[in-house]
């Protein structure tokens, strides 16, 4: 079970919280090619290291945040409001793996 | 006034209270023991050597430790519906009028047929299962091999008993109560910090509970007491009798506390008012700190034939000798390869017990040892190790044979006759727990041991458990491989390890799952090393270049009670009852769950069959009038200038031109295109609309328009609030409906002029605000009529009392679904799946007109969403054959695919009695007309007609009246 630091209430247990999957993910023009359209849609990254991610907590405050997480350790390293900006944090080590 | 039970009890010692004897039964033989004893030792002293069968050849095994490791002695304690199976013998304590159980014997521990299996040991080698009973199949053999080989039976009738969870958090988690890890608490609450101690054991201490030494020049146990007091001074939460089972993420650990002892039906209670107690504790714990001073977990020696009953793990024998006045024989023979074991040998000698020797498989052996043993003329085998055993239930002589210089070879030198022979094969450290919390562990050579390789932020190591122990060679070279015993708990055997090599599986994962090894109850806590060692040996390779088997939660095996808690029976999950539920009991409503809900399906007359009532109420609402308790309908307000804007932004349909005071039906879908929900639209003012949810949905769509106002659109004045349960929701239809509302106070214009279909009106119902929808589900005339959901109860009588001369019905879901089937409406999630796009179900129109973007509308143009041979929505009329079963397959004539299309929903209508359907149907919408073949559960059972829903009233002319 992941203590999850909701930015609006503080530390919480994970099951208070509903997953979003990656964030940061900018919503292209409609006007763009299928290939690009499907892209948005359905491609991820899968990254060793870190992954910025979107949670909901919600049996708390009711509010989206970002979080970023380290997938190797499941360590959260930071959680943010929606809306700032994407922090640069260090990426995983070079060898990928701790 | 010494009194001794049982012919291996010494007549003094230990720490058991000699005056408080205890009376138990072994597999229905009278028995006795002391206060202070465990299950184990009270076995030990009474003699019992063979307390179980091995898992595989069914061979005698007796105990081989005094702690959680023991793979022996898994004993079913109790009977009836308390029993528990595979409990431990060396951590149940002794309690008056305990009935145990050995697990793995038929007929007998003593006399088992199964024992045959022994001498044809040849036949059952790892894979042999996979490999033999493959014809005809496993399931032929599986209930025989089951009964053999099983270990223990769950009880048959449910756990009398109360289990609990409870959640805690502390600055710093102490798990093991010996000495170091008491220091770190001591330290940790003098600071103020909060501290919680578990232990395993009953008693705190650990080994210094036993072993005679004294903490800070003063005797242990009055050091563990003041210990004791001041951490309870401190407030610190001391737990004995309690596992930490596991540590996950975050440093949240999971311990389990036993709080009740056994007695002859199972429990009795261990204090005045247990009988209030919980069964087991279920600890969640969230730790700032771990300290982790859990010592370390004796390993065996492997050689030929050591699996016999007599041979015990020389700490355990220590144990068993000064905390419970247990001898584990009368000659004891001694082989070790470190120094630990020479502390047992001086010790049984003062007891008067015969000490043959000590076999040390080292060389050479540290002046002060030999000097010591010389003093208490125990001779010493340097270079020696056991290379074979004889005794059939009972270990009676031990064969020694002496290494090479390069220990690869083994010469038999003399058998001695001892009827027990305590091994020490060095100690690991038992970090099972820092593995969970991410830690790694490697093999070290000089101790033979896995030792903690990396710091794990938050976890330390204390104690013994951060020592290792110098130790030499632990696996003899000479002797049959199939006899030498790795596993004892699942009987796998240096041989077994040999064959899965030799087949290639040569991963440890691998080796492990192909052999077993490691997987038992025990989950290898004295075979994971020797694994290795065995491995590495047969590779060429050193040990440390392995890595070992992945060690996961629980530490121990949990009771499944332990887990639930008190979530069972009424509080497994939270149950949502309507408005008005208390009446729909009282009148025979058949009562379902649908999601979280309890609904009502039907209400059933005396005597009549759900068919028949569905029937009823469908057409006493095209006839007359019905009443549906529609509560649990998702209903959303949304607020402020936005408000229109953002719902534009998720429906298919143009809201823009909504008026205020109107309604309209919409389709909401997923980014991806496919339809999520649908509902009314309803502007109460330019700034102000409800909409409406299915009732599955409401949680869900709530979510998705939170995720997005927050999220992609955090600058749109807009605010969404969730107000489903603030509402009670009836649903009065029929032609009848106008006429019977009528006749309640309301200051609301009924008419058809001045209330048209898709109309809201606010006002007042029996004197209660109220807002009146009319939409409809059925095809008639419709209200939906919200009132606050403590006025439900009185609007529903009233309208019922009004509508008595009309012959008005409650009706129950079954027959709303029946009606709108009929009228061709949609029923998200049963006619659509998770990939119905709105042009699969007549929508396509509607979506491609509207001219602004909208969630999902991109993906409509995907070449995948704009085939012509998707599936589609069409009605379904019997050609042939009898009604439509929901789930059963379609069939153009002549297709190439098994399946086209399958049956979503069907009923009888209540027009023409005849059977009708809605299905999805491959390019069905150009097949109107055309008839398929009809198939159930492979059987073709008719021939449908495609049509065009629906069924009734084409025009409208019923809903718009």
């Amino acid at each position: 079970m992941l203590r999850i630091p909701c930015p609006h209430c503080g530390v919480r247990d994970e099951p208070e919280f509903v997953f979003g999957g990656p964030t940061h993910i900018e919503r292209p023009d409609p006007a763009v090619s299928d290939e690009a359209w499907t892209a948005y849609l359905y491609l991820r990254e899968n990254p060793v290291g870190l992954h910025y991610e979107r949670w909901l907590h919600a049996y708390g405050c009711g509010q989206w945040f970002n979080a970023v997480r380290d997938t190797r350790t499941h360590e959260i390293l930071k959680t943010y409001r929606m809306g700032e900006a994407k922090p640069s944090l260090a990426g995983p080590s070079p060898a990928g793996s701790p | 006034m010494s009194r001794r039970p049982g012919p291996y009890r010494l007549p003094s010692g230990g720490l058991v209270d000699r005056a408080n004897t205890i009376r138990f039964e072994f597999d229905g033989k009278p028995l006795q023991g002391f206060a202070g004893d465990s299950v184990a030792s009270a076995l030990l002293a009474n003699g019992v050597r063979v307390v179980g069968r091995s898992f595989k050849f069914h061979r005698p095994r007796g105990l081989l430790s005094a702690g959680w490791e023991e793979p022996n002695g898994l004993l079913t304690m109790g009977t009836g519906a308390r029993s528990r199976a595979s409990v431990r013998a060396p951590i149940e304590m002794l309690a008056p009028g305990l009935a145990a159980y050995s697990q793995s014997g038929w007929p007998s521990v003593d006399f088992d047929v199964g024992r045959a299996l022994d001498f044809t040991a040849a036949l059952w080698s790892a894979g042999f299962y996979n490999k033999t009973f493959m014809w005809p199949g496993w399931h032929t053999y599986e209930p025989a091999i089951r009964r053999m080989a099983g270990l223990g039976h769950a009880p048959q009738s449910p756990d009398p008993d109360r289990y609990e969870v409870r959640n805690t958090h502390c600055d710093l988690l102490v798990v093991g109560a010996g000495v170091a890890g008491l220091r770190e608490a001591l330290d940790a609450s003098q600071s103020g910090a909060r501290v919680v101690v578990v232990d395993s054991d009953c008693q705190l201490g650990g080994r210094a509970y036993w072993d005679g030494s004294s903490i800070e020049d003063e005797p242990a146990h009055a050091w563990l007491d003041r210990a004791a007091s001041k951490l309870t001074a401190a407030d610190a939460l001391l737990l004995p009798r309690t596992t930490a089972v596991g540590i996950y993420d975050d440093r949240v650990a999971v311990l389990v506390e036993r709080t009740l002892e056994t007695s002859a039906d199972g429990a009795s209670p261990r204090a005045p008012g247990a009988a209030r107690l919980p069964r087991e504790r279920y600890w969640i714990v969230r730790a700032r700190r771990i300290v982790l001073a859990t010592g370390t977990i004796e390993q065996p020696l492997i050689f030929e034939n050591n699996d016999r009953p007599g041979i015990m793990l020389a700490e355990g024998a220590r144990q068993y000798l000064r905390r419970f006045g247990v001898a584990i024989g009368s000659r004891v023979l001694i082989a070790t390869n470190n120094d630990s074991a020479y502390a047992l040998a001086a010790e049984l000698k003062q007891a008067g017990v015969t000490v043959l020797g000590v076999a040390d498989s080292r060389r050479r052996v540290s002046s002060d040892l030999s000097n010591a043993m010389q003093t208490l003329r125990v001779e010493i085998f340097s270079g020696c190790l056991p290379v074979g055993t004889q005794g059939f239930s009972h270990l009676k002589r031990v064969t020694l044979g002496r290494l090479s210089a390069d220990g690869s070879s083994v010469e038999p030198v003399e058998t001695y006759d001892c009827d027990a022979l305590a091994v020490s094969g060095g100690f690991t450290p038992a970090l099972q727990l820092y593995a969970h919390a991410g830690g790694a562990l490697a093999y070290d050579p000089s101790s033979g041991a896995l030792l903690p390789v990396r710091e794990v932020a938050g976890v330390a190591i204390l104690g013994a458990a951060a020592q290792s122990v110098p130790s030499g060679p632990r696996v003899s070279p000479g002797g049959r491989a199939a006899r030498k015993w790795v596993d004892l708990l699942h009987d796998v055997t240096v041989g077994d390890l040999e064959l899965a090599l030799r087949e290639n599986f040569s991963s440890m994962e691998h080796v492990k799952r192909y052999t077993t090894v490691g997987m038992a109850a025990d989950q290898g806590k004295t075979s994971t090393v020797a694994t290795l060692e065995v491995v590495a040996r047969l590779k060429g390779i050193a040990p440390a270049a392995l890595e070992h088997t992945t060690m996961r939660p629980p530490f121990v095996p949990v009771t499944l009670g332990a887990i639930a808690g008190r979530e069972l029976g009424a509080h497994f999950a939270p149950r949502r009852e309507l408005p008005m539920s208390g009446w729909h009991a009282a009148h025979g409503a058949l009562v379902q769950d649908y999601g979280e809900w309890r609904r009502p399906t039907a209400y059933l007359r005396p005597g009549e069959s759900r068919e028949a009532a569905v029937r009823r109420e469908a057409l006493a609402v095209r006839r007359s009038a019905g009443l549906f308790d529609s509560s649990p309908l998702g209903k959303l307000e949304i607020h402020g200038p936005d408000a229109i804007e953002f719902l534009d932004r998720f429906y298919i349909n143009d809201l823009t031109t909504l008026k205020p005071m109107r309604a309209r039906y919409g389709l909401m879908l997923r980014e991806s295109g496919v339809i999520f929900d649908d509902g009314t639209v309803t502007l109460l003012a330019p700034d102000h609309a409800v909409v409406t949810t299915t009732s599955s949905g409401a949680k869900g769509v709530f979510q998705w328009l939170e995720e997005w106002r927050q999220c992609e659109w955090p600058d749109l004045e807009v605010a969404v609030i969730p107000v489903t349960e603030q509402w009670a929701t009836l649903a009065l239809a029929g032609p009848k409906a106008r006429t019977i509302l009528s006749r309640l106070d309301t200051d609301i214009d009924l008419s058809a002029a001045a209330f048209p279909h898709l109309a809201l009106r606010v006002g007042h119902l029996l004197g209660f605000p109220a807002r009146v929808f009319r939409v409809s589900f059925t095809g008639e005339l419709s209200y939906e009529i919200n009132v606050p959901a403590r006025a439900g109860q009185a609007v529903w009588d009233a309208l019922l009392a009004a509508g008595a001369s009309e012959q008005l019905q409650p009706i129950g879901l079954d027959a709303l679904l029946w009606l709108r089937l009929e009228k061709g409406f949609l029923h998200i999630g049963t006619d659509t799946d998770g990939t119905t796009i709105p042009a699969d179900v007549g929508w396509g129109k509607a979506a491609a007109n509207k001219r602004r973007d909208f969630v999902g509308k991109r993906s409509l143009h995907l070449p995948e969403n704009t085939r012509s041979d998707r599936h589609q929505l069409v009605g379904l009329e019997a050609a042939a054959g009898a009604g439509f079963v929901i789930g059963s397959h379609l069939r153009i004539e002549g297709s190439p695919e098994p399946s086209d299309g399958w049956i979503t929903s069907a009923c009888i209508t209540t027009v023409s009695d005849q059977p009708v359907g809605l299905a999805m149907l491959r390019g069905g919408r150009a097949r109107m007309g055309q008839e398929v073949e009809v198939y159930d559960l492979g059987a073709r059972v008719g021939r449908a007609r495609i049509v065009n829903p629906p069924f009734v009233d084409p025009t409208g002319e019923r809903m718009n009246a």
